[in-house]
């Protein structure tokens, strides 16, 4: 069993509650930080090896050690709870069962970055969680952790909840700046960042809510002890959200140095796949990294076990490996069909494009039309090769990530899958009866589960 | 004497310029002129904040700076990359560029209409250009293209949705000329719609710029449509007196008729810069004064722009062959002699004055000439012949 760190007190009954969060511990971190140098919290988290948990991996000690400090503008911290990828609910969880792990983290990493005023911008379909982190922090102002002139030191600090409108892009940095700004959700063209120039002008620093929940433990014992958690610069802890065809679907919180197919198929975690059905393949990390096929998921092409961590997961790069991202943990039997499963991705950004630039606004919707024609058993062999070009030529050539995120998965459904393509062009009316794309990539490893 | 500005050491396909210090890349390549300027759709010099948006301008950084000669990993959009120092660009010398490009260009004609024929930005259209540069020749879109209603913001200017390409122009047009702005983008990704809230109409002084930025033909004078073709109209510098802009135009003629006012365009197809100032025009100018005695004419514009019209250069052109050597058979061409030298007209053996009557033809050839050229003729008509037989 993995020590958590996040979730440990999870099921404690009315953990919600100020009282009984802490009771049961809370807010020590806030008063031990208080007691600290701005500059030796900073330091801590860099020690710790704590990389962004929003997807990207980026090391968070050094993107708090970015931000600018000019004279006489104020900094900012926001937290970015507009979790909307696919396959991805991790945060949700951990606002909606410990919020005040969040409020404490908030607290902290507010002192840490002299922010006096932090964001924590929601999803505006998660309106519950919002109105449970507001309870949370009016419980915390009540006891004297936020307001003015925190526990005597003189920090003070305000914590505000934003509801965004319901859009993916919102879930990018400078976009969801403009958002909080009150603007249209458009991303902003980088540079300048929003460690020099964010919210308002003034220098900010966006973080993921697991990332600034993950700070409290580490306040709390030390960078030193959190980084030797995990492996290698995969240190800590990570919350996993697993869905799809796994006998149990939640989150999980893992220490890095399990292997995926004890992931998927031990009781602890997944618990196998159900039906006895076989893996056919799997997107380890939110719907916008690389789909891979069960044989590489479970070895790298090494012949190496891979393991659920940064490392691991990308190693092979896009051609043989995938991503950790946002740790959506998304698996498909051996029944269902990558075609369609990629269709649905399609869609979704097609959809959710911002229209800004060229290549996204019109790549992602012509990249869902192809697979509409190839799904609905109209499909020509040179669709194919012109999905491959459409992705190539939206991949990298955007203002924001999201055209990656966009052409990302229908490059690994057809590096990986092309003959499954073939297969819906090659045999149209049996495509459109019986959708289940080939069996046949399924994994050996059947033999775990029975 | 004020701080020396640093200037920026900057190779754009092997072309080396000094720049200003916050110079972007796309505005350096245009200092060097338009053979290594990248296109620019949506980036307009003259509204701050523009550009990015578009992405034709992508260049390959091959070397960040001096400081840090490591390349970009991924292509950057001139329009908003400054120049550092030492910094090495490819533009039309990257394979990575052309093919980004083209994919843009891709991507931007699948949802117009390419109604060129009836469209009144045809000839000095920027995605006309564009096309025809970096275009494919056939489309692989097969699917229906996006479509929206025609719709009149204001007496003065035509919304063709179908036709907009998204680069905001307009939408920065009004919030930096007007005093307030009543249209934008309205929705998201590949249905956004630009519009005015409501139905509302533009009706402000300077509403006519945003015709003159927008890159392709979705906002159209009204006053002007479907009047006539811009390449048969001659463009002229005219001036008066306006108490609301510049007054400074390009009246487009033909004959005595004003058929449009245009603010001045630069070789890059932006508003000049007149006196330090952008040359915008009220909607006065530009809509009301439609006669020749309204201006005070300057001369004719030169016109300075690459356009479809002007250039007829296409790459790769494959020239008719040359069909000379084919009717001679490989005889010489007694036309193309030089009559100077073979003649003796100018330098006569005779005396002239001592002949009786005017001088003809027989008078400089001795009688064995003739004779020769004779044969001659009869010799071509019997290869004639012969080629002839079947």
């Amino acid at each position: 069993m993995t020590k958590k760190l996040l979730l440990d007190k999870v099921h404690v009954e009315g953990i919600r509650n100020f009282d009984v969060y802490r009771r049961e511990g809370g807010y020590q971190s806030v008063e031990k930080a208080l007691k600290m140098q701005q500059d030796d919290i900073v330091e801590e988290v860099k020690k710790s090896g704590l990389r962004g948990r929003g997807g990207a991996g980026f090391p968070t000690g050094l993107k708090w050690s970015f931000l600018a400090k000019p004279e006489g503008l104020s900094r900012y911290l926001v937290c970015n709870a507009d979790e909307s990828e696919p396959g991805t609910f991790k945060d949700r969880y951990l606002m909606e069962l410990i919020p005040h792990l969040l409020i404490e983290g908030m607290i902290v990493s507010s002192y840490a970055l002299g922010s006096t005023t932090s964001y924590i911008y929601i999803r505006g379909e998660y309106d519950w969680v919002s109105d449970i982190l507001d309870k949370a922090i009016d419980e915390a102002k009540q006891n004297g952790f936020l307001g003015k002139n925190i526990l005597g030191s003189g920090f003070d600090c305000e914590i505000y909840t934003h509801r965004g409108a319901g859009a993916y892009i919102c879930g990018e940095e400078t976009a969801l700046l403009e958002s909080l700004e009150g603007k249209r959700g458009l991303p902003r063209i980088k540079p300048p960042f929003p460690a020099v120039k964010g919210v308002w002008d003034c220098p900010t620093v966006v973080n993921n809510v697991e990332t600034i929940a993950a700070v409290v433990p580490i306040i709390n014992d030390g960078g030193e002890a959190y980084s030797k958690i995990g492996v290698g610069r995969s240190t800590g802890t990570k919350l996993i959200s697993a869905c799809g065809n796994i006998n149990k679907p939640g989150v999980y919180e893992i220490d890095m140095t399990i292997s995926v197919e004890e992931f998927i198929y031990s009781d602890e975690y997944c618990g196998g796949i159900p039906n006895g059905k076989r893996l056919k393949a799997c997107i380890p990390g939110g719907s916008s990294v690389p789909i891979l096929p069960a044989n590489l998921l479970l070895k790298t092409a090494k012949g190496e076990t891979r393991m659920m961590n940064y490392e691991s997961l990308s190693d092979g790069g896009f051609a043989t490996g995938s991503m950790m991202g946002s740790g959506g943990f998304i698996v498909l039997d051996e029944d269902q069909c990558v075609v369609r499963h990629t269709l649905t991705l399609a869609r979704f950004y097609h959809h959710e494009s911002c229209g800004q630039c060229s290549p996204c606004r019109e790549g992602t919707g012509w990249m869902e039309k192809v697979f509409q024609k190839i799904e609905n058993g109209k499909g020509e062999m040179k669709d194919i090769d012109l999905l491959w070009d459409i992705q190539r030529r939206i991949e990298g050539n955007t203002i924001c990530p999201l055209g990656d995120a966009a052409a990302w998965p229908v490059a690994a459904a057809i590096r990986h899958f092309r003959d499954e393509f073939e297969w819906h062009i090659n045999n149209r009316e049996e495509c459109l009866i019986r959708n289940y794309g080939l069996a046949h990539y399924a994994d050996p490893l059947e033999a775990v589960v029975s | 004497m004020a701080e020396e500005q640093q200037l920026f050491k900057i190779t754009i396909d092997g072309i080396t310029i000094e720049v200003p210090q916050g110079t972007t890349v796309l505005n350096a390549a245009r200092m060097i002129g338009k053979e290594v300027a990248p296109p620019a759709m949506c980036y307009y010099s003259k509204l701050e904040g523009s550009g990015g948006k578009c992405r034709t301008c992508l260049v390959e950084v091959a070397a960040g700076s001096t400081k840090d000669p490591r390349p970009m990993p991924k292509l950057v959009a001139s329009c908003r990359t400054v120049v550092m120092d030492g910094m090495i660009v490819k533009n039309k010398t990257s394979e990575r560029v052309i093919d980004a490009r083209n994919g843009i260009v891709e991507y931007l004609l699948i949802n117009h209409p390419l109604d060129c024929p009836i469209c009144d930005q045809a000839g000095e259209c920027h995605l006309q250009d564009l096309g025809y540069d970096h275009g494919l020749a056939g489309t692989r879109y097969e699917f229906k293209r996006r479509t929206f209603v025609r719709e009149d913001i204001g007496p003065y200017v035509q919304l063709h949705m179908t036709r907009c390409i998204l680069c905001y122009r307009c939408v920065y047009v009004a919030d930096q000329l007007t005093d307030h702005r009543v249209h934008g983008i309205l929705d998201r990704g590949d249905h956004s719609d630009i519009s005015t809230y409501v139905s509302k109409a533009i009706d402000n002084d300077f509403s006519g710029n945003m015709i003159d930025v927008c890159p392709v033909g979705a906002l159209t004078d009204r006053t002007y449509r479907f009047k006539n073709r811009v390449w048969f109209l001659k463009p002229m510098d005219a001036h008066r007196d306006c108490d609301k802009c510049c007054g400074k135009v390009t009246l487009w003629n033909r004959g005595d008729e004003v058929y449009r006012v245009t603010a001045r365009k630069d070789p890059w197809g932006e508003v000049q810069e007149i006196d330090g100032k952008t040359a915008w025009i009220c909607n006065t100018c530009r809509f009301e004064k439609k006669k020749a005695s309204d201006w005070t004419i300057e001369g004719p514009t030169k016109i300075d722009r690459h356009s479809v019209i002007s250039a007829n250069h296409y790459a790769e052109k494959v020239q008719p062959p040359d069909p000379l050597n084919k009717v001679l058979f490989g005889r010489k061409p007694l036309l193309l002699m030089d009559i100077h030298e073979v003649s003796k007209v100018n330098t006569p053996d005779i005396d002239l004055s001592k002949i009786p009557g005017p001088a003809t033809s027989t008078t400089f050839i001795d009688r064995d000439e003739a004779k020769d050229i004779e044969q001659a003729e009869a010799e071509r008509l019997l290869i004639n012949d012969h080629k002839e037989l079947p």
